[in-house]
């Protein structure tokens, strides 16, 4: 068996960024992410890479885009309000066709908000973390080993399609130790002739760009990413599906909510109420028929989320609106308990 | 419990996620089993997360006295010491100090060695806490290079050596006694004893110093 060691989310985070390839790390630091800069600070020199503490998150974030445009595999992290600040440099990012990778470890808000765990990240994440019509691709990891394996892939998916990739933990999964084993990691080779990264005058020199001069182009170029998200909706799904086959109530949570939500399933199966989980892995694309097949036989739906709800509209919208959705959550940085959840299941078996 | 093991007041100081904490509430359980005056002080100016404080609730059942910040477990991410160190150790009973990872987080202990030198060498000791499964120390020469950067900036010297190698849920007695020679390195190159090795509670491999140990520090969902 792989040697076991005992890490931090954050740690193994950082430390799977690194053995995936990550050559360039820009930062700036906020609770409850430090960990990552910390570790990359420590080791990613000795690594043959670059750590930078850059002034600011809008800094940082526009040094991922021009390390991003000569096609090294680069990474920033940061925490909410950070995320909101990189909003801009993210969408030029994804406007110029240039894969990264972005951490959220979430804490909670609106605002400032507070450093304790939260999910109130989603709707950014999923549906508007920029200015202009894209998306990036969004990994949601509900434990340390996920913290490890969705990061190497996100890299892997983010050269793939060139699009920027989120892996969307919180403080939760950022701060809490767990045993984790490293994968093998099979370098995949991706076609990089786009990248600015010097032509030797041996071919045309390549330019990386987010303004348009011509409406038309810059509408070509919107249609044409947005066929290559439809290839991506249609096959980059993911999701785990538990105890679902006989399940009259489907659970829905994302990230460290699923793990508390298991608990709640198992104590619920304890008493006779047929419960199931269904985790998205992916948040973007969310993986629509992986959740039509997990609530066949479902009567109700209950989706336990660390914000107010933010979730419910892509149930709803995967499910057409066939299933009622109830709705469990705490927000602000309180973390759901088992019990919690365990009775709003019992609330809703009872009719059942 | 062999008491003699224990003094008056004792620093507990090693790598974060080695499971210092954990040690440290097993440490004041047993004390407060024993009928003994225990209190706790949550020395933690580094990290806001899964420290002593968190087990206000499980001290008030035991008697067991906690000095936190006032800051602990809020909003608040401030280094603050809002309570009186000196005084706790001039007290009765014992004192035990959790103190924050790494030397970052021992730089809050050097304040006080003035304090701990008047109340004699015999009175005190400082444990440093090791886990042969931590990622960045698997190399036990790591392993010694923290203690002593954690002895410089906290301006006191380890004297005795705690194995806690573990890994979380998963630990077994196997991942104890696998991690045995790792502390052995660790206590050669390091000249300090091994004083405990904690093992699973209920189990035991048999050897000097066994410490059994529950696992306090938990996530919500287990």
């Amino acid at each position: 068996m792989s040697e076991r060691s005992l890490m931090k989310g954050n740690e193994a985070l950082a430390e799977a960024a690194m053995r995936a390839g990550c050559k360039c790390f820009f930062g700036y630091p906020i609770t409850p992410q430090t960990e990552i800069s910390a570790y990359l600070a420590k080791k990613m020199s000795a690594n043959g890479g670059l750590f930078l503490q850059a002034e600011s998150e809008i800094a940082a974030i526009n040094m991922v885009l021009g390390a991003a445009s000569t096609g090294t595999r680069c990474m920033t992290s940061s925490s909410s309000p950070g995320i909101s600040l990189k909003s801009e440099g993210i969408s030029y990012i994804a406007a110029s066709d240039l894969p990264c990778v972005i951490i959220n470890v979430q804490r909670g808000g609106p605002g400032l908000g507070g450093i304790q765990p939260s999910q109130a990240d989603y709707w950014q994440a999923t549906k508007g973390l920029g200015h202009g019509d894209f998306h990036i691709l969004v990994y949601a990891p509900a434990s340390v080993q996920e913290m490890v394996d969705m990061a190497v892939n996100a890299f892997d998916k983010a050269d793939q399609y060139r699009m920027p990739a989120m892996i969307l933990a919180d403080g939760l999964l950022g701060q809490m130790m767990e045993p984790v084993t490293f994968p093998e990691i099979k370098p995949m080779e991706y076609d990089k002739s786009w990248a600015a990264s010097g032509h030797k005058n041996k071919r045309e020199h390549n330019i990386i760009n987010s303004l348009f001069l011509t409406p038309e182009v810059l509408e070509n170029s919107v249609i044409e990413r947005f066929e290559r998200y439809r290839k991506i909706e249609e096959t980059e799904t993911d999701a785990e599906i538990y105890l679902c086959n006989d399940a009259d109530i489907v659970v829905c949570a994302f990230g460290a909510t699923a793990r508390v939500a298991k608990s709640a399933v198992n104590l619920a199966r304890g008493k006779g109420i047929k419960a199931g989980l269904f985790r998205p892995k992916t948040l973007w694309p969310f993986p629509v028929n992986e959740l039509k097949d997990a609530v066949k036989t479902a009567k109700k739906i209950l989706s336990v989320e660390m914000n107010m709800g933010q979730m419910i509209d892509d149930i709803k919208l995967a499910t057409e609106c066939k299933i009622p959705v109830s709705f469990f959550g705490r927000t602000g940085g309180v973390i759901p308990k088992p019990m919690e959840i365990l009775d709003k299941i019992v609330d809703l078996g009872g009719d059942i | 419990m062999d008491l003699s093991e224990i003094k008056k007041i004792n620093i507990i100081t090693g790598h974060y996620g080695c499971g210092k904490t954990n040690f440290a509430v097993n440490l004041a359980l047993r004390l407060s089993d024993e009928a003994k005056k225990v209190s706790v002080v949550d020395l933690d100016i580094v990290n806001p997360y899964f420290r002593s404080a968190d087990f206000k609730e499980l001290f008030n059942r035991n008697n067991i006295q906690l000095a936190a910040s006032v800051y602990a477990n809020t909003n608040l991410d401030i280094p603050a010491i809002t309570f009186d160190i000196e005084r706790l150790s001039r007290e009765d009973g014992y004192l035990i100090i959790d103190v924050g990872g790494d030397e970052a987080g021992a730089v809050a202990l050097g304040r006080y060695k003035e304090i701990f030198k008047t109340l004699g060498d015999g009175n005190i000791q400082m444990l440093y806490v090791i886990n042969s499964y931590r990622y960045l120390l698997k190399d036990p020469k790591d392993c010694v290079s923290l203690m002593r950067e954690i002895e410089s900036v906290s301006r006191l010297k380890c004297t005795a050596l705690v194995n806690n190698s573990n890994l979380g849920t998963e630990t077994t007695l196997k991942t104890v006694s696998d991690s045995l020679d790792y502390a052995d390195k660790v206590s050669k190159l390091t000249g300090l004893s091994i004083k405990f090795t904690c093992v699973p509670e209920g189990k035991t491999l048999g050897i000097n110093g066994e410490f059994p140990v529950k696992r306090y520090v938990k996530a919500l969902w287990e």
